[in-house]
């Protein structure tokens, strides 16, 4: 099985990732990374990652998860995460990268601020 | 009960999963609670994964050295690499603003975050060998 599955769905103009497994160095950080330049690729520029199934994040996956906010950025588009486990909150706060993801528990709401 | 464990593992990012499994594994065996082992998995995954790509540069002829010591403090870990060595507080800080969108430089302050004590040295015969505690 793949370090990290993803699942792709629309919400809108939302690209919603449902991200399950973990991100890591090697093939978790990298399926990331591929995902969303094939979203930037395609134009879709608001991007939500739903973290709820991701047991696991180290450094290198936190790397890639602002590589990819820097990335989407670039675009002139969005990138926000969704549903973090306490162990990957607790991660971004170490990191003081709380401050500059937006973070949402709730999809819906997650959706609405993308308006 | 195991007092100590030495791997020699091979300079490729497979060996990161290796010594985690190894690292955990060790740890339940002298008593530690997952909490405890969660830290100590991630420290063992950055230090690894350091001497690994930035150590050894991921030449395969080098390998890198890691040694469990359950000692009356808690659990003691070193991870040694044959690379070039370097100095820590060159590392910038990556809490810093200026470096806060940087893509790496996040596995240090993950090692100091997670374990009680660490500390980094160059081996008299080349490499850096971190040295990490967990206690009890």
């Amino acid at each position: 099985m793949a370090e990290l599955n993803i699942t792709e769905r629309q919400a809108g103009d939302v690209t919603i990732l449902d991200l399950n497994g973990k991100i890591t160095i090697g093939e978790g950080s990298v399926a990331l990374r591929n995902a969303i330049r094939r979203l930037l690729g395609e134009g879709k520029n608001k991007i939500l990652l739903n973290l709820a199934s991701v047991g696991y994040v180290d450094s290198s996956g936190i790397g890639e998860l602002v590589s990819s906010f820097t990335a989407v950025n670039k675009e002139d588009g969005t990138l926000k995460l969704l549903k973090l486990t306490q162990k990957i909150q607790d991660l971004l706060a170490i990191t003081k990268l709380l401050t500059v993801f937006d973070v949402f528990d709730d999809e819906s709401e997650a959706l609405s601020s993308y308006q | 009960m195991l007092k100590e464990k030495t791997l020699k593992l091979t300079s490729r990012i497979e060996s990161v999963e290796e010594a985690a499994q190894k690292a955990a594994e060790f740890a339940r065996d002298i008593n530690f609670g997952d909490e405890e082992i969660f830290a100590i998995d991630m420290a063992i995954r950055e230090s690894v994964a350091n001497a690994v790509k930035h150590g050894n540069k991921l030449d395969e002829t080098k390998k890198v050295v890691v040694t469990f010591f359950n000692a009356t403090s808690g659990l003691e870990i070193t991870v040694r690499d044959f690379g070039e060595g370097f100095a820590v507080e060159d590392i910038p800080d990556p809490t810093e603003p200026a470096n806060l969108l940087k893509a790496s430089g996040r596995g240090i302050l993950f090692m100091r975050s997670f374990m009680d004590e660490v500390e980094w040295t160059n081996h008299a015969e080349g490499g850096t060998v971190v040295k990490m505690l967990k206690k009890r």
